[in-house]
Order: C-alpha cells, then sequence, then structure tokens
C-alpha cells in the first residue's frame, strides 16, 4: 500500500487525496517479515532496518524522498494511453488499464516531477511498478521525451528512476519503438551537455534495461535489484539448468562492469547530489 | 521443395504434377493436357491460399527454413563482399555477420542477422540469437562505415537476442541499448529491412535507421507471438490469436506508420523464387540509398530522431 503525505506548499495534481499515515499502521518486510509501523517505515525510506530489502515503491514517494521539502510540481500528468491496436488477451488492455488507474490513480506507469534537489534544479521520471508491471507503452515514452525536453528547457539534470518488467506487450511495435524513441531524446539531453544519470531499480528488465536505463553518463541502482534483459524464468527455460546464485542482482551487474555503483536508499538523496555536482 | 500446414492443398498438386510426369516418362503417354490443366490448378490454388494469409501464416512463411537469409542476399545483391569479424572485446558472434561490400557500385556496409541453412550450421549460428558481441560487432562496423562515409544496410531477421547467462554477463541490454543510441547518432544513411523475424529488443537493436523496410512476409514486434501466448494466456496454444492481437505483420507496421515500404516477395514467398527476391530487395535500397544520399549528417541524425520521436499514440486528458 502505497502512502503520499503532502505538504500544503506542494503543487499536485487536484485528484490525489490528501492522506496523512494512521498510527497503529504496520509495515511487514517482505523478506524477513520484521515489523515497523507504516510511520517508521516511511522515515526509513521504505528499506528495513533488520534486513536492508528496498520496498518496491512508488514514483511519489521517490519524489518525496529526494525532493527537498517533499516540494516538486508533477508534469505531464494528463498524459494518458489510448489503445491503437484493440488489444486483448484473456481480458482487454481497456480492462487492464482502468484496472491499473483505479488501483495507481495514475494514469500510466511514470511519472515525471520538477523540482529542487539540495538546491539544484532537477527533472525526474520514475515508473510505478503497480501499473501493469511497469511497463513501457507509448505514455512512458512520450514522458520520457518531454521531460528530456523540459531538462532542456530549463537546463536542468535528468534523473530517470526505473521500475519495470519491459515494453508492454498490449502496445506491440509501439512499445518497441519507445526503446529508440527515448535513446533519440537522450542523444538531445547529452548534445545539451546536461547529466543523465539513470536509477536502476528492483525489477529492471527487458525493454526497459535494453534501452534508457543502461544509457545514463552514470547507471547505479538501489542494493539487490534484479535486473537483466531477460528474465530469468526465460534463462532458465533456454539454458535448462538452474541460474547461479546472485545472478541479474545489481551486485552481479556492478562487477561485471555495468553499474558505477550501488546507492542505498538511505543515501540516494546526497549521493546524487554529490554525483550531479560534478556534471553541472 | 518443403510445404507448410497451410500449403498442404498446393502440395498435393504438384505431388500428381510429378506423378503424371514420370508415368508420361515411363510409359510413353501424352500426359501434357492433363499437367496443363493441373498446373493452371495450380496456379488458382496458389492466388487463393497466399492471397488471403493470415497473420499467423505470415509468421510461419517468414521462418520457412528454406527461406534465404542476410549471406544469400549480400552475396546475389553485391558484386563483392568481405566479412569483417569480431567485436574486438570478446569475440566473434556468428549470429550476426557484417562486411564492405560493392551494391551497384558502392560502397556499403552490410549487416545482418545470419540463421542457419541445416542443423549443423543453424547451431552454429545459434539460430540466428546474438550474443552481446554480435551487437558490440555490428557497431564497430557501422562506426567504420561513418569514418569513411559509406551507407549502412542492415538485415534483420532474428527471434530475439540470446537470453543465456553469459549474454547477461557480458551486457545484452547494455549492447542495445548502447547500439540504439549510437545509431541515432551515427553521420551516415541508414537503411534497415526486415527479411524474416523482427522480434523485439533483438531486431531493434540492429533497426535504428533512415528508412525501414520490411519484406511482406515478415513481421516485427516486441515479443514473439508464441512468447505473447505463454505470458498472456499461459500457454503456447494461443500464438494464432496473438499474432492477430500483436498486428505484427508488414502491412500492419506500414499502416501504424511504423515502417515505410514493403519489399513485395514473389508468390508463396521468398524462397518461391529467391533470386527474384535478392534483386527486388536490391532495386528497392539502392532507390532508398538515391533518397537519403541528398541528406547532409545534421538532416540524417535529426530524420532519426522525428522518426522515432514521433513514433506512438496517447491522449491528453484532465
Ligand atoms: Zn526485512
Amino acid at each position: 500500500m502505497a502512502w503520499f503525505r503532502r505538504k500544503k506548499e506542494g503543487i499536485r495534481t487536484k485528484t490525489e487525496d490528501k492522506k496523512e499515515i494512521p498510527d497503529g499502521l504496520w509495515n511487514h518486510c517482505k523478506r524477513c517479515k520484521n515489523s515497523v509501523t507504516s510511520k517508521e517505515h516511511k522515515a526509513n525510506k521504505y528499506v528495513c532496518l533488520s534486513c536492508d530489502y528496498h520496498d518496491r515503491i512508488s514514483a511519489q514517494q521517490y519524489f518525496e524522498i529526494l525532493y527537498d521539502n517533499e516540494q516538486y510540481e508533477e508534469l505531464f500528468a494528463d498524459l494518458a494511453p489510448v489503445d491503437v491496436l484493440n488489444f486483448s488477451d484473456k481480458r482487454p488492455y481497456k480492462k487492464r488499464l482502468e484496472l491499473a488507474q483505479d488501483k495507481t490513480k495514475k494514469k500510466d506507469a511514470l511519472q515525471v516531477g520538477f523540482g529542487k534537489m539540495n538546491g539544484i534544479p532537477l527533472v525526474t521520471a520514475a515508473m510505478d511498478f503497480k501499473f501493469i508491471g511497469g511497463s513501457m507503452g507509448a505514455v512512458v515514452g512520450q514522458k520520457i521525451a518531454l521531460a528530456i525536453d523540459h531538462a532542456i528547457a530549463q537546463k536542468a539534470p535528468f534523473l530517470i528512476i526505473s521500475k519495470s518488467g519491459g515494453a508492454r506487450m498490449m502496445e506491440s511495435a509501439f512499445s518497441l519503438m519507445q526503446m529508440a524513441k527515448t535513446a533519440a531524446k537522450l542523444t538531445q539531453l547529452s548534445e545539451a551537455k546536461l547529466p543523465f544519470i539513470s536509477l536502476l531499480t528492483d525489477p529492471t528488465t527487458g525493454g526497459v534495461s535494453a534501452s534508457f536505463a543502461m544509457l545514463g553518463d552514470m547507471n547505479i541502482a538501489e542494493p539487490n535489484a534484479l535486473i537483466g534483459f531477460a528474465g530469468p524464468r526465460v534463462i532458465r527455460e533456454t539454458i535448462k539448468r538452474d541460474l547461479p546464485e546472485g545472478f541479474q542482482t545489481s551486485e552481479f551487474l556492478l562487477e561485471h562492469g555495468f553499474l558505477d555503483l550501488i546507492v542505498e536508499r538511505e543515501n540516494l538523496k546526497e549521493k546524487l547530489t554529490e554525483l550531479y555536482s560534478h556534471m553541472i | 521443395m518443403i510445404f507448410l500446414d497451410f500449403e498442404r492443398p498446393i502440395a498435393d498438386i504438384y505431388d500428381r504434377i510429378v506423378q503424371l510426369e514420370e508415368i508420361g516418362n515411363a510409359e510413353d503417354i501424352d500426359v501434357s493436357p492433363a499437367i496443363a490443366e493441373l498446373k493452371e490448378k495450380l496456379e488458382q490454388k496458389k492466388q487463393e491460399i497466399y492471397g488471403t494469409l493470415s497473420r499467423w501464416q505470415k509468421v510461419q512463411l517468414s521462418r520457412h527454413p528454406e527461406r534465404p537469409y542476410t549471406l544469400f542476399y549480400i552475396e546475389n545483391m553485391c558484386s563483392s563482399f568481405t566479412e569483417l569479424h569480431g567485436d574486438r572485446q570478446h569475440g566473434d558472434d556468428k549470429a550476426i555477420v557484417g562486411g564492405f561490400g560493392s551494391l551497384d557500385g558502392r560502397s556499403v556496409m552490410m549487416i545482418g542477422h545470419q540463421k542457419g541453412v541445416d542443423t549443423k550450421s543453424r547451431q552454429y549460428r545459434n539460430f540466428g540469437m546474438a550474443n552481446p558481441e554480435g551487437y558490440r560487432k555490428a557497431l564497430r562496423l557501422m562506426k567504420l562505415a561513418e569514418k569513411f562515409n559509406k551507407p549502412i544496410i542492415c538485415l534483420i531477421d532474428t527471434p530475439g537476442a540470446y537470453p543465456g547467462i553469459e549474454a547477461e554477463q557480458r551486457g545484452q541490454a547494455e549492447a542495445i541499448a548502447r547500439n540504439l543510441y549510437e545509431m541515432v547518432n551515427l553521420k551516415v544513411p541508414i537503411i534497415c529491412a526486415v527479411i524474416g523475424e523482427g522480434a523485439s529488443g533483438g531486431a531493434l537493436g540492429i533497426g535504428v535507421g533512415n528508412r525501414i523496410l520490411m519484406l511482406e512476409n515478415t513481421w516485427y514486434s516486441v515479443i514473439s507471438p508464441e512468447s505473447c501466448s505463454s505470458i498472456l494466456w499461459g500457454n503456447w496454444e494461443h500464438k494464432e490469436q496473438a499474432a492477430e492481437q500483436l498486428q505484427l505483420t508488414a502491412e500492419d507496421m506500414k499502416r501504424f506508420g511504423l515502417v515505410d515500404t514493403i519489399v513485395p516477395e514473389p508468390l508463396g514467398g521468398a524462397h518461391h523464387d529467391a533470386l527474384l527476391m535478392a534483386d527486388t530487395l536490391k532495386n528497392q535500397l539502392i532507390a532508398t540509398l538515391d533518397e537519403l544520399a541528398e541528406l547532409s549528417d545534421n538532416e540524417l541524425r535529426d530524420q532519426r530522431i522525428n522518426k522515432f520521436s514521433s513514433m506512438g499514440h496517447y491522449e491528453v486528458m484532465s
């Protein structure tokens, strides 16, 4: 369950409800089952103090962690998906979208925030795993494209927080082409000499890992996130044997040279501030 | 000739023609009127079956075991070609080939996925599923072409990038991502043509071009119909339905504005007259090269950025 606490100064979309965390609600760690109050869980940035499990959190929760005084502007929130293919499997894509929108109160799987992080203006595009597995369709691609345009216009550094199973099948080749679209837009950001840090969180796979998530000036990750091109199940079925322990974790990617560093969420804001300070 | 399940009626007529010819040879009977009649029937049947192919049937044709692959096209389109090997980092991937060739008297960098033609070579080519070093070799060759101001032609034909332990260790995701980014920036014309299967990131990894062509009986999608069926329906039985839902044929892709040109195939598929197919593709590539020849470095780059940036539909809702 995601909670959004908002300061009165914050500029947000009107549709969200104002919620305070009630006392006495408990969070149970998904890995070690350790219980803390939801208030403490938020204070710990949704990381388990006993086993360091980094809970999968929403775009809003990242924005609140990163932006000063939890103040930021949400951009392009009115962009919504369209079912061009009229796609239907066991259930129509339109229905899947409705359910995801009801569950998350978001129109699609990526939100863009703009605000200050330790005084540095920062555009952040962050994915929501709860919205159809954080899958990338045309809205995700377009929001990244617009976020890059905004960063260029504001001369602001750029951050993408990835949390996605990959491209969204129900948008077929349109979703595939978002890989090329986002990569193309990143060349413009690069030409403007604005820094782009890619933060990979649990999980980042498929078409997301094989496009913008791997294209940061720096690629960083939260601890123990699943990161890879092919999913573990597909690999297991292909090679017909078990996968080595720790395969496709953040630590595995760091060891093989695909990440610059792993950052605890506790230190994320300060570390990002330090890294950006060298590139602006 | 190998026939697919839906080609059964055509295969039956072929068989009867062959039988009649044998009888004619052995017994000195004039079978030519009967054969002529059968041949007419054959043409009718072909028009009937190939004129109304379902999406799944086109997927089957794109994978036909006798279908021409990249090296066949290169050999038959280019007056000379020398394959260049290796990514200079890890090894030489056999599932992606490339090198300078001479097409209509001009130097071009030819790159493509390569499948095998028999059991042994299929394994050698890893069924056209590239590892990271394949994408890195392709990028090395593209940069080489850029350095000497030569256009790049990429032939796409893969069931996907290889999902293996070593592929992940060596950064399959990074290799594909890097190619997307670098291909946008290259200062020379890039033409990509789907000649068989265009599956997912493994296809797009050599697929960012100024012009995208698709042969008539090929497909391009974010996922194969089988994998889509497996994930969304929970089994492999809905692959035909998945193909319909994914709308993955050349015709679909052209309708969506995601590719530029459909290259017609001989009736029944590229393998029915592979030389004619190579000739048709060659002419289309030359015409497309001519179209792009006028553009400057920046115009080529901007064209790719604009092309891919405009892909995808969404609406604005308050
Ligand atoms: Zn725990």
